[in-house]
């Protein structure tokens, strides 16, 4: 893809709404103009399992919110008024029927949810465990399979068994904002995949990225990525937080480099989200975790941390300031976001209920909400 | 025949613990109802026409695990979400 040179947005001035998707519903933070004091609503959909709640930019009050319950079956609700009434997709994602004596696959949760590009209004992509991708034409109210994607004659073996324990997840779908066939996605296990026509056909794009957990060296897919993203402002750059480290990769060439190599070797660089920052491509935030013998997922010796790198991966800086000396949460892979203010506010949930803030960057944090239920994702919507 | 609807599915049946249902089979009767209350099968109904690992059906307090199983005026359809502990 060419790039275009591209204007830096000016700093959001708004309210800042934090949209959280729990395993017992979906909960909307709601900060005044300085993001000091903090609102939290009421449940929304309280007792289903929300995994993930996002704003339609282009229109700034549609959300759309991917759903089940214990009992029963994934769905998406949407919201055309910012929350106030919902209503649920007539035709929500769903596998096709397979043929008589097949075996067909079964959605069993929808993970992820990505508005589509800014010049196809009503456009959402889904991302689904097992692993599939869905694509909406209208705002969410009904859901097609990405035929080129999940009938693709290697789908199977890319998505390696479906085995992993907590379910496959097809996530972190990236639209390059200088077309709409651009896209990238992430599949947990499988590896980064891209389209160049809109879907019809995918590649793997690991190279450089390591897959311990494999005998093959080197494999052309099978990875794990935990959260990738395309900046915006240089979208021939994408970062990714790995099962395997933190890496960058630019455009053509298709290289992932380990920029986690340079984090402090007793913290690691493992971990599940990577949050980009608004104007700055050289500016990513991690949240590592502990990724040695059974894999706690919780923060390296129990002490809970961001790091920051502000060139694109050659140094980090830890910042910790206002979290606990020793907590066990994890963050995961959809549970930090950043907004667009300036400076710009950074936001995590953890699996023990808390919402954190920070309001510089990340050079102080404090917690506006607790006692949630089990956070599975953070997003942010400019107001 | 009647249909006794579980609290987590009432959402779609207006608040109604009990539906009237036609059919000769239990995927008739579920399909029926759905065109009264659209998205309902889906949720305890997979897209390859399997009954939802925790949801349990009894036609006249006999377990049934397939859509095929017939049905006839005057049955009583159960539709439990099956108590299986819980986090």
């Amino acid at each position: 893809m060419k790039t275009k040179s591209v204007t830096i947005p000016k700093p959001a001035a708004g309210v800042v709404a934090v949209l959280i998707g729990t395993r017992k519903g979906a909960f909307i933070l709601r900060g005044d103009k300085a993001r000091r004091a903090w609102e939290l609503s009421k449940p929304i959909f309280l007792g289903h399992i929300v995994h993930h709640l996002v704003l339609d930019p282009r229109d700034g009050r549609t959300l759309v919110l991917a759903a089940r319950t214990g009992h029963l079956g994934p769905t998406v609700f949407r919201s055309t008024d910012f929350g106030k009434t919902w209503k649920e997709a007539e035709r929500p994602p769903a596998f096709p029927k397979a043929a008589e004596g097949e075996k067909g696959l079964v959605l069993d949760h929808v993970f992820w949810l990505t508005p589509g590009h800014v010049s196809q209004p009503g456009v959402w992509y889904a991302g689904s465990s097992p692993q599939g991708l869905f694509r909406s034409e209208d705002g969410g109210r009904t859901w097609e399979g990405v035929s080129g994607f999940n009938d693709h004659p290697m789908r199977s073996a890319w998505a390696g068994g479906e085995a992993t324990p907590d379910g496959p997840k097809l996530h972190s779908v990236n639209i390059d904002p200088r077309g709409p066939n651009h896209i990238y996605i992430g599949m947990s296990g499988g590896g980064v995949f891209e389209s160049v026509d809109g879907g019809r056909d995918w590649k793997p794009l690991n190279k450089g990225c390591a897959a311990d957990f494999v005998p093959t060296p080197d494999p052309e897919y099978g990875h794990d990525p935990h959260c990738v993203l395309l900046h915006p402002l240089m979208p021939d750059r994408l970062y990714q937080q790995n099962h395997c480290g933190i890496y960058r990769m630019e455009r053509p060439e298709g290289q992932w480099i380990r920029i986690g190599r340079n984090m402090p070797k007793r913290v690691g660089d493992i971990g599940f989200p990577i949050v980009l920052h608004p104007r700055d491509p050289d500016t990513v935030w991690v949240f590592p975790m502990d990724g040695t013998e059974v894999w706690p997922r919780t923060s390296p010796d129990g002490k809970p941390a961001c790091y920051v790198t502000r060139n694109a991966g050659k140094t980090w800086r830890r910042l910790d300031k206002g979290f606990p000396r020793r907590a066990w949460f994890t963050v995961k892979r959809q549970a930090m976001a950043s907004d667009a203010h300036q400076p710009v506010g950074l936001y995590l949930g953890t699996t023990n209920g808390e919402v954190w803030v920070s309001r510089n960057e990340g050079a102080s944090w404090t917690c506006p909400a607790r006692h949630l239920p089990e956070i599975y994702s953070v997003e942010v919507a400019e107001l | 025949m009647v249909v006794h609807i579980p609290t987590p599915l009432r959402s779609y049946t207006d608040k109604q613990s009990v539906v009237e249902a036609g059919g000769r089979t239990l995927g008739e009767a579920l399909a029926r109802i759905d065109q009264d209350y659209p998205g309902f099968r889906f949720r305890i109904i997979d897209e390859q026409d399997g009954i939802r690992e925790h949801i349990k059906i009894f036609i006249n307090e006999k377990p049934v695990r397939d859509l095929s199983a017939p049905t006839e005026p005057g049955d009583t359809i159960h539709i439990i979400c099956a108590l299986s502990g819980g986090v």
